[in-house]
């Protein structure tokens, strides 16, 4: 084949038009939200038969349904198991716990992303801006140091993350000019004051056995998660959760200005509490049983923005869908790229980071 | 006649040691369109966000229809007083639409969103300042008069009685100051009143019935604006030489700044030169 650089660059150029097009059409306002509502259940559905063990697609229909069509009288429909007994196992036992945390931990981290851009009035704030990734870490890793059980181990990632917000918080109240800037820099205080302690706490490790520990904790895996661990943090999303959405108007007014949202009418200084400990709660819980995932919070409402526009009464429904997503596909190229677990804290950025810098080329994002 | 605002002895400081203002009164009758002169940094913009509830004063108290500011909710203020602060960056490129519609915010509960009805009144806000043509365009493209005229939008949209705006001509070109100018003396007309700062003593005279000159942390001069916008209040505020006349032909006193320094046309235009420029060149050679 001879091709000269010059018909090259020309067959490329081609290739990235009809790419370019292909994303229009996909993308086109009215096809927009029936994509992303149906991506969901799709991907769920997806990961449920995708691993190292192979199930018969029929049968995880068949499982799913079983429970709900089996409450129906006997003689009106029901479904006999066709399925072994591995089967079942390693669908109600291994992935589907692990898809529901990876649903409830993705859409969390992007909603507590989006919430808080917009209160700090900045598109490159993520969901531990004020530390809370950093004091959950520290939690996690002391209580691997004092060889607490997984419990223990969830339960002081959770209260060290919230001690970090709470003295963030604290800290940024001995101000009293320019609350969002100071809030800021005190998360940043906060967050390295907490980051030094997880290094010591490594320092201090077994390093045969708990270095190791803490450090694959740190990197975020969902590879152990339990039902138990799902129902311990499900009420804490679900409020955090209701209530961002319940207040997603209002976020526009404040992402345009403090003053304005007060002249408007706002208790601007409750609104950021109450932006504040619903993120905080989505994030702690979401650290406690994943361990630190970045990038999603960060990316994923950049996402959004590309679709659906700056307006928070649709932003935040599609962060929320395109979140779990998001996590959903990592996770799955997690489990199935290589023999061992890869930990999600390096793949959400090596796939998103590429991912991001490719979608700032292609489409404005209207802050840039 | 019915006062909306009225404002006893209002004093503000951020620091002790340093007063921005002290001892103001004054109060804003309905229609009334009060014009706040003076130099940078005096404290206009401060007042105005006293006036908005935004700061609290340190001395002295506002009345909003004979109740103490202080003590009526954010959002009960809100439904009375449209705050259009100087023009600023947004880092959300949120439609011209959308923008407007925030303005319905005080009439909302704390979960709602805006409704069809609050729609309607945003669309009429935005044809009433004449911004129809860009409603759909993201506020980060819009020039910098529209983007004035979309925050007076906004404050519209509040259905306020009373509208505050800090220097709503900064930035804009000379037809967009007209512009701006004309909206609010007809948003006057119609029963709206009006309280801005502005750096033009003509603006006084085209839009105003009263004008504040703020000078040393107070109100230097408060009256009509014929008997307050005089050559010496001008000289004593701004350290300027201007001349104030009557023009026949806009029907108005004018307000038109001296030559500092010698006169520089040159050709046929020279013989006109008299004055005080060309004394001062006279008297140089």
């Amino acid at each position: 084949m001879s091709e000269t650089p010059a018909e090259r660059s020309d067959a490329r150029r081609v290739l990235c038009k009809r790419a370019g097009r292909i994303w229009d059409v996909l993308f086109v306002p009215a096809a927009k939200p029936v994509l992303i509502y149906c991506l969901l259940p799709v991907l769920i559905f997806l990961s449920l038969f995708i691993g190292r063990y192979d199930v018969n697609p029929v049968h995880v229909v068949l499982l799913l349904a079983a429970p709900v069509v089996n409450l129906l009288p006997e003689n009106v429909l029901h479904i006999y198991p066709v399925w072994s007994a591995a089967e079942a196992n390693v669908i109600y036992q291994i992935r589907l716990p692990r898809v529901i945390a990876a649903v409830l931990v993705g859409a969390g981290l992007s909603m507590a992303g989006a919430a808080y851009q917009g209160l700090f009035k900045n598109p490159l704030v993520s969901p531990d801006i004020l530390g809370v990734a950093s004091g959950a870490g520290f939690g996690a890793a002391l209580a691997i140091l004092l060889s607490w059980n997984m419990a223990m181990i969830q339960i002081s990632a959770f209260a060290f993350g919230i001690l970090a917000v709470t003295v963030t918080y604290l800290i940024s109240r001995m101000y009293r000019t320019t609350p969002t800037l100071v809030l800021v820099l005190s998360g940043i205080i906060v967050g390295a004051f907490f980051t030094a302690l997880i290094s010591l706490t490594k320092y201090v490790a077994d390093p045969y056995e708990k270095l190791p520990a803490i450090t694959f904790w740190l990197m975020g895996s969902l590879a152990s998660v339990r039902y138990e661990d799902i129902v311990m943090i499900v009420p804490f999303f679900l409020a955090a959760a209701i209530i961002l959405l319940l207040i997603r108007w209002r976020i526009n007014i404040l992402a345009v200005g403090d003053d304005e949202a007060r002249a408007l009418g706002i208790d601007t200084k409750r609104m950021a509490q109450t932006i504040i400990v619903c993120s905080t709660l989505i994030t702690a819980s979401a650290v406690c049983i994943a361990g630190i995932i970045g990038w999603v919070g960060l990316v994923v409402p950049h996402l959004g923005r590309m679709l659906v526009g700056p307006d928070y009464t649709r932003l935040l429904p599609v962060c929320l869908l395109l979140g779990a997503c998001y996590l959903l596909i990592i996770d799955d190229l997690a489990r199935m790229l290589t023999n061992a677990e890869i930990p999600l804290g390096i793949l959400t950025a090596i796939i998103g980071a590429p991912f991001f810098a490719y979608l700032l080329g292609r489409r404005s994002v209207g802050w840039i | 006649m019915d006062m909306i605002l009225d404002v006893r002895k209002a004093g503000f400081h951020y620091d002790p040691v340093r007063t921005i203002f002290s001892e103001i009164s004054f109060s804003l009758a309905e229609e009334e369109v009060l014009c706040i002169l003076g130099p940078n940094g005096i404290g206009k913009s401060t007042l105005i966000r006293c006036l908005a509830n935004l700061n609290p004063l340190c001395a002295g108290t506002i009345q909003l229809h004979g109740n103490n500011i202080r003590s009526l909710p954010h959002r009960d203020v809100a439904k009375v007083i449209g705050y259009v602060p100087q023009a600023h960056e947004i880092v959300f490129p949120f439609p011209v639409r959308d923008f407007v519609l925030m303005g319905r915010a005080p009439h909302l509960g704390h979960f709602a969103s805006p409704g069809r009805e609050d729609g309607a009144k945003a669309d009429a806000a935005i044809d009433l300042v004449g911004i129809r043509k860009i409603a759909d365009k993201p506020v980060s493209a819009i020039s910098g008069g529209e983007y004035q005229l979309a925050m007076i939008a906004r404050a519209l949209a509040q259905e306020p009685e009373v509208l505050l705006l800090d220097e709503p001509t900064s930035h804009l070109d000379f037809g967009n100051q007209i512009r701006v100018l004309e909206i609010i003396d007809r948003l006057a007309t119609e029963g709206l009143s009006v309280i801005m700062s502005s750096h033009f003593p003509d603006h006084a005279f085209l839009t105003s019935n009263n004008v504040a000159i703020m000078q040393h942390g107070s109100f230097m001069a408060y009256g009509l604006a014929e008997e307050v916008v005089t050559e010496e209040n001008l000289k004593e505020t701004y350290g300027v030489d201007v001349s104030i006349s009557y023009s026949h032909t806009v029907d108005r006193h004018v307000c038109v700044p001296h030559r500092a320094g010698p006169c520089r046309c040159h050709g046929h235009h020279a013989t006109a030169c008299t004055g005080k420029g060309a004394v001062f060149k006279a008297s140089v050679r």
